[in-house]
């Protein structure tokens, strides 16, 4: 994607996105809610249509070639939509036919091989369990072996457990080589599941680059959170900011960066330090507080 | 824009680039990335029949839950009409409407009545539904289904199955007395003809509503009119001028005509009342499409 710009009346959603997601990686879009990541997907299955710039996807122009590109695509959705009074196995069926898949059958059962959820096929949607349909929803966007899948925001609202869970079906699909364009606002899926993490916020993308080059580019080795009375804090944030250091608020803390750098009693000593995180990152950059 | 230079040329492309990563992510030689001979390049046409089959396949799926009670209702519904109606009023009251006795008189009008029920309405809700509610609409188009082929498969199903419907009490009559002729076998294709009309016309209408009870108004200035106002119950001629001629512009009228013409002796103006259908269904899947495509792409 080149200069893309989306807006919905006086929203502007895409805001001069650059994007390109090379061929066989996981690329994670990092970004908090309303930065646009689900425009984003839109735009790339031409469900929306961008007011400027250029999207190439699979080498298929958009948004002109939009069928032919979804043809080689995979879309999972942010928000279920499966048919819940129908079988799993139907479910898959009619994707693989408007996939134009040619042996539907053999489709159905590695979807669901995939997904594990062989042993649920002739279960109603209905009588899943919320980790399963998103399983499910998975499993739709792979019945035609796509070249390249959406994922926005795989696992949103789920328990930690089943997010686990489903964290290890992406792992498999990384390990097929497909190529994977996934949003979320967890860091730490971003952190486990992707090769290169685009921090999107505000409609564009503000840092690129892999989960240890952007920690060690904007927050360095090691950070710093320390504790206190309001007062006490604002004073040292003010201090380390003087020392050239960035500060953001973290919960009831304030985390120093860098404090591998800071000077010598800059510090209080009960400050703890541990290694710099994604998370340091994302919320230097989006000045969100993150999940 | 970025902290980071964008990519060369600037867009997305694949295939061309080494994947950026630390090769722990490459596939195992021995595994192929892909299941050979499942991947297919599709053809990319207007209106593939492939996409549009698919669509009425998910339909059908659905369809499959709740047919019992829609069956059901679809053959008691004429029943009970024609026993209240036809049998009550027609030997007590009204014998002989335009030489026929009026229970087949309604009976065969009634064609009409199931038509427009078994179309029109559900075009209007399912597709309401399907878009707001349930996000089906989002999925089919992530597929590679553009508007045009979602929104023909939607009204060419709806017509197929009020074909079907439609013919029902066309069926209960002849049980009640009335005489098959061959005629009769062109009903389906009526009813099939003025139903894809009237599904157009439901899609149209959720298309633009942004509420459910919006609804309301398009039910009791539109359709119920359209539902008295054809001759099902009480011949048209019996009506003031004015509604006589409004009653030429109803597709319901053409149809409660040709039904009866069906059963009872053609005439010529018949074609013209076909034609006039088949343009009306034409158009407003048209503006159907139209609609649909303004309502679900960004
Ligand atoms: N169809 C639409 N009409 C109007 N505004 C829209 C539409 N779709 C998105 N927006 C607006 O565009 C902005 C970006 O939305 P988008 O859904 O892309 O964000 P997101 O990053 O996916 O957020 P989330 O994490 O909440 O899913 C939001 O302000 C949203 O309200
Ligand atoms: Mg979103």
């Amino acid at each position: 994607m080149g200069s893309v710009v989306k807006t919905f009346g006086p929203i502007t959603a895409v805001n001069g996105l650059d994007l390109d997601v090379p061929s066989g990686v996981c690329l994670g879009l990092l970004g908090p809610n309303g930065a646009g990541k689900s425009t984003t997907m839109r735009l790339l299955t031409g469900q929306a249509i961008a007011d400027t710039g250029s999207i190439r996807v699979l080498g298929h122009e958009l948004p002109r070639n939009a069928k032919a590109a979804r043809a080689e695509m995979g879309v999972v959705p942010q928000l279920d939509n499966l048919d819940v009074d129908v079988t799993v196995e139907e479910n898959l069926a009619v994707f693989a036919r408007l996939y134009r898949v040619r042996d539907v059958p053999a489709a159905v059962d590695r979807a669901l091989a995939i997904a594990r959820l062989t042993d649920r096929r002739r279960a109603r949607v209905d009588e899943l369990s919320g980790g399963m349909r998103r399983r499910m929803l998975l499993a739709r966007g792979l019945v035609h072996d796509p070249r390249l899948l959406l994922l926005d925001e795989p696992t949103v609202g789920l328990d930690p457990q089943i997010r686990t869970q489903l964290w290890s079906l992406i792992d498999d699909l990384r390990g097929r080589g497909v190529t994977i364009l996934m949003s979320t606002h967890y860091i730490e899926e971003a952190e486990r599941l992707a090769d290169e993490v685009a921090v999107m916020t505000a409609g564009s993308i503000i840092a690129r680059g892999r989960p240890a080059d952007l920690v060690a580019e904007h927050a360095g080795r090691e950070t710093a959170e320390v504790f206190g009375p309001a007062g006490e804090l604002a004073a040292l944030r003010a201090r380390a900011e003087d020392a050239g250091l960035r500060v953001r608020p973290a919960g009831p803390a304030i985390a120093v960066m860098g404090s591998e750098r800071a000077p010598d009693g800059l510090l209080p000593e009960y400050a703890v330090r541990r290694a710099a995180s994604l998370e340091d990152v994302f919320v230097l950059l989006t000045g969100e507080e993150a999940e | 824009m970025s902290d980071h230079p964008v990519e060369s040329d600037g867009e997305a492309t694949y295939g061309v680039r080494p994947p950026t990563t630390d090769g722990r992510r490459q596939p195992p030689p021995s595994a192929p990335a892909t299941a050979p001979g499942s991947r297919e390049q599709i053809r990319v046409r207007r209106l593939d029949p492939a996409a549009i089959k698919g669509v009425m396949s998910r339909e059908v799926a659905n369809f499959r839950t709740f047919w019992k009670g829609t069956t059901f209702s679809s053959v008691l519904e004429p029943i009970i009409y024609l026993l209240s109606f036809g049998l009550g009023l027609g030997s007590t009251i009204v014998g002989e409407v335009e030489g026929v006795p009026y229970a087949q008189f309604v009976g065969t009008g009634m064609v009409a009545t199931a038509v427009i029920f078994s179309s029109a309405l559900p075009a209007m809700f399912g597709t309401f539904v399907k878009h707001h509610f349930q996000n089906t609409y989002d999925a089919i188009l992530a597929a590679p289904v553009d508007v045009e082929e979602l929104v023909t498969a939607e009204m060419l199903w709806i017509g197929l199955r009020s074909g079907v419907y439609g013919t029902v009490p066309l069926l209960v009559t002849i049980g009640f007395g009335l005489d098959p002729a061959p005629g009769m076998l062109l009903v389906p294709l009526f009813a099939f003809i003025t139903a894809c009309a009237f599904a157009a016309f439901g899609i149209t209408v959720a298309a633009m509503a942004e509420k459910i009870d919006q609804f309301n108004y398009v039910t009791t200035l539109g359709v119920t009119p359209l539902f008295l106002v054809a001759g099902t119950f009480f011949p048209i001629s019996g009506l003031p001028q004015g509604l006589r001629i409004a009653a030429q512009l109803n597709p319901l009228h053409h149809l409660v005509e040709l039904v009866r013409h069906a059963a009872f002796g053609f005439q010529a103006t018949d074609l013209l009342r076909v034609a006039f259908l088949v343009a009306l269904a034409l158009v407003l899947w048209r503006l159907a499409v139209a609609r649909m495509r303004r309502r679900l792409i960004d």
